[in-house]
């Protein structure tokens, strides 16, 4: 084993010094032939790049081009630096991370050193605490308050309130008449089109198999019944509505909730029915809400 | 020659020379699987090119205005100015579509390149001392490129990410004591409001991205300074690099794999649709779609969220939400538990050893069923955030999925665990597993005994075994300043056989003899100096070799 062999290129058979020679020669002509080959493919695809920009572009080539200019230049590099540079194996020895003791005690003796300086004025040394101390506490005061309001109440109520008009999401009212039996629709009240935290889904099954909570029995007039329609679980739109089996999926986290029964979860990790909003019919068949939630709508938080 | 004017000009003002002599000649281990971090690095740089690129037509605006522009079919509808401003990038700005998508397609293979360097790094326990800073960096970028993964694609303010958002507000609501607080600061007040996408804009592209380049920084000099580690093998030591030298050969082999990993990311960006969001079009609030999923890396939050009973607890006039122990507490103890992993091992194994050299996998039974086992837990959460696909593709019903899902969670960690002992344990016999394979003639003479002997190495094994040598100038350099490299018991023997290859193994555990084959033995050897070249022939001392040369 020489020097020389190390600082070689490692293409070609390695028995033989005749051979050895030989090969590595030949070796390296091929790789020096598949580099240049790799530059100049690139250097085609880059002009290509260019024609197709100029041209006024398309995704498809601009993509195929890259790829090719991209990978010309890679592999002809890494090949140059595999085969056509001395490729060892090299070894080099680790030093010693730590560091010795008596670098070590020194530093040390410094920092002691200059501790001591310092914590010879222990008043100022408080002083300074206190000044930055407070300094950081109120700097993050406004900050914090800057970013947003606090909730109060913003998560418990919603914008129905008693006697909100029923409109769809282009303020058209709904009137009794409009929807079919075993038909649903997303409603908003009337002034809160398309508002997030307000959209309703209102549904008329198809049966009168419907088991009233206690406490609700006029909340659903001519069989129209109306829920929340932010998920329970983390607040999507729980919006496919499964007539045959009058069920509510909600599409994130497949939550099911049984329309029948008050929206109660039947399946999927939903924790909680979907809030069902108190429902009336005035004399020009216009429907209304009784009254806004009676409870929070969606996902759950802390003061809940 | 201009070069060493340039040199010698900033080394009169910046001594660069003294630092750069030794940089230039250090020597990087080689194996496929150091690779990876490289991938996760390059994938980065693209990330900040192309990225750059997008920020000089992208509006982080949630402001509502009528779409008009080369997409029909949104044509005259209410968009956000960012959902618009997307749709202009990629089908009005020449080359957009192909940044946009390489910008995609490199945060998704930055995230797997990350997973599957760490995955590398725990198996072969390359995080003990004394590299556990480095593997705590390491997880912080993590967690700092799975934020700005989400963060990024939820900027464009379409259907999929929209509903992401949706949900990621009742996350951060569902975080007990501040959670609402939280939610509405971040949001600027309850949800959606206008504030969240030029937010998380500023976010995405500063205050993360500043960050990742911090830690990075460190994690490649904390990585330089200790010197990467390298697997077990003939004349390799806890004590040494064996390797390519940085100049040119790593250098080459390293800045040539940016262009690899850029040109396969091109490929992707140019021809592999991602996140097309105008089939999804823009967020509507009481829209939804079916199949809501989120970019893979998510995908095992997700599953978890889709897992978990319905449970809520509630307590004292609080409430711990349903959504806080899969999404706030299962990914705090999965981060938590993976930045401390070095230190629970150590806690376990008392091993306050330096350790230069992998372990490999197989060798460390239960680190390796361990971690077989907890990836399984995970790749089970990934898997379930599929459940409506998977139901709906094989016609089957949610219900028989979910509880599939439930099941396996519990089941396939431990059985997946016990495999892999099984396996580690069946592996370890085979004890030249892992090395060079060599031909061997067996021969047959006329008394009917069998004999082995190695084969010649075939025409095209352009992997030939060399004994490692210093790289010369850096060896002249130790020399000249009478600092010797390697002690002579320890480097200077070859262990091979009567063939003159080299047996596979550390020098201190010489393999047993192999039946019928030649015995090992010890050939010193002389330095390559001793032949003249970049060497004086002067007095050989010991070096620094020696002072810990015999520790291992």
């Amino acid at each position: 084993m020489s020097v020389d062999e190390h600082l070689q290129g490692t293409a070609g058979s390695p028995r033989g010094v005749a051979q050895e020679h030989r090969s590595l020669d030949t070796g390296s002509k091929t790789a020096e032939r598949f580099v240049a080959l790799a530059f100049f493919i690139s250097f085609v695809a880059t002009i290509g790049l260019g024609v197709t920009f100029w041209v006024g572009g398309q995704a498809q080539l601009e993509g195929a081009f890259l790829f090719v200019a991209l990978i010309g230049i890679g592999a002809g590099i890494v090949s140059w630096g595999k085969y056509l540079v001395p490729h060892g194996p090299f070894v080099q020895e680790r030093e010693e991370l730590r560091s010795s003791d008596e670098d070590r005690a020194a530093f040390y003796a410094s920092l002691e050193r200059g501790s001591k300086q310092l914590g010879r004025r222990k008043f100022l040394g408080r002083m300074l605490g206190l000044s930055l101390g407070a300094f950081g506490i109120i700097q993050l005061f406004p900050f914090l308050r800057s970013l947003g309001p606090v909730p109060g109440k913003a998560l418990f109520v919603t914008h129905w309130k008693k006697d909100s008009q029923v409109v769809k999401v282009d303020g058209t009212a709904v009137l009794a008449s409009d929807l079919e039996v075993g038909g649903a629709m997303t409603v908003f009240p009337r002034g809160f089109e398309g508002n997030a935290l307000d959209q309703v889904i209102l549904i008329r099954p198809a049966t009168t198999e419907i088991v009233t909570r206690p406490g609700r029995e006029t909340w659903g007039p001519q069989g129209y019944l109306a829920f929340s329609k932010v998920c329970t679980h983390a607040g999507c739109p729980v919006g496919l509505y499964q007539e045959l089996t009058e069920q509510l999926l909600c599409p994130c986290h497949q939550s099911l909730f049984d329309v029948l029964t008050g929206a109660t979860p039947v399946f999927g990790p939903a924790p909680r029915p979907l809030p069902q909003l108190p429902l009336k019919i005035d004399s020009s068949g216009n429907l209304l809400a009784q009254n806004g939630f009676d409870q929070p709508i969606g996902p759950g938080f802390w003061e809940r | 020659m201009m070069t060493q004017k340039v040199t010698d000009w900033v080394d009169e003002r910046l001594g660069i020379a003294k630092g750069g002599r030794s940089s230039l000649n250090k020597i990087f281990p080689d194996h496929w699987s150091f690779m990876l971090g490289e991938i996760a690095l390059y994938s980065f740089i693209v990330l900040l090119f192309t990225g750059t690129f997008l920020t000089l037509f992208f509006v982080p605006s949630s402001h509502l205005i009528t779409y008009h522009g080369p997409y029909k079919p949104l044509d005259g509808q209410k968009v956000s100015e960012a959902f618009a401003s997307t749709l202009r990038l990629s089908f009005s700005v020449r080359a957009g579509l192909v940044m946009r998508q390489m910008h995609h397609w490199a945060a998704n293979v930055f995230i797997a390149a990350i997973v599957v360097h760490v995955c590398r790094i725990f198996f072969t326990g390359s995080f003990r001392k004394p590299r556990e800073l480095n593997w705590i960096i390491g997880t912080l970028l993590l967690i700092l490129a799975i934020v700005n993964g989400f963060i990024g694609y939820s900027l464009p303010d379409d259907l999929i990410s929209g509903t992401g958002i949706r949900i990621a507000f009742s996350i951060v609501e569902s975080v007990p004591l501040v959670g609402s607080y939280l939610a509405f600061f971040l949001f600027g007040g309850n949800f959606p409001g206008n504030s969240i996408i030029p937010r998380f804009y500023t976010i995405h592209v500063l205050l993360v991205p500043a960050l990742i380049v911090a830690l990075l920084a460190a994690h490649l000099g904390i990585m330089y300074h200790q010197k990467h580690t390298q697997y077990p093998g003939p004349k390799r030591t806890n004590r040494n690099v064996v390797g390519t030298v940085l100049w040119p050969g790593y250098a080459l082999e390293a800045g040539g794999f940016f262009f690899i990993t850029a040109g396969v990311l091109a490929a992707l960006g140019g021809l592999v649709q991602i996140n097309p969001i105008w089939l999804y079009g823009p967020y509507i609030p009481y829209k939804v779609s079916y199949a809501v999923q989120p970019d893979w890396y998510m995908g095992w939050l997700d599953g978890a969220l889709r897992l978990m009973p319905s449970w809520e607890i509630v307590a004292f006039g609080h409430m711990i939400p349903n959504v806080f122990f899969p999404a706030v507490l299962l990914p705090g103890i999965t981060f938590t538990a993976l930045a401390l992993w070095p230190f629970i091992e150590r806690k376990i194994t008392k091993d306050d050893r330096v350790h230069n050299i992998c372990e490999r996998p197989r060798d460390n039974s239960w680190r390796t069923s361990l971690g077989v086992g907890i990836l399984a837990f995970y790749v089970v959460l990934f898997f379930a955030s599929s459940t409506d696909v998977l139901a709906n593709t094989f016609q089957t019903s949610l219900n028989f999925v979910l509880w599939f899902f439930r099941i396996a969670l519990i089941v396939l960690p431990p059985a997946s665990a016990y495999v892999t002992y099984l396996i580690t344990k069946e592996t370890q016999k085979n004890t030249a597993a892992g090395q060079r394979k060599v031909a061997m003639i067996i021969s047959r003479d006329e008394t009917g005994n069998y004999s082995t002997v190695d084969a010649e190495p075939a025409e095209d094994d352009i992997h030939p075994a060399q004994s490692p040598v210093p790289v010369p100038e850096e060896a002249a350099y130790l020399h000249h300043n009478g600092l010797v490299v390697g002690s002579e018991e320890q480097e200077l023997v070859t262990v091979g056989d009567s063939n003159g290859s080299f047996t596979r193994s550390l020098e201190s555990e010489l393999p047993p003899q192999r039946s019928g084959g030649s015995g090992v033995f010890r050939v010193p050897r002389s330095l390559p100096g001793s032949q003249g070249g970049f060497f004086g022939g002067g007095p050989r001392r010991r070096g620094r070799g020696q002072r810990h040369g015999d520790q291992k």
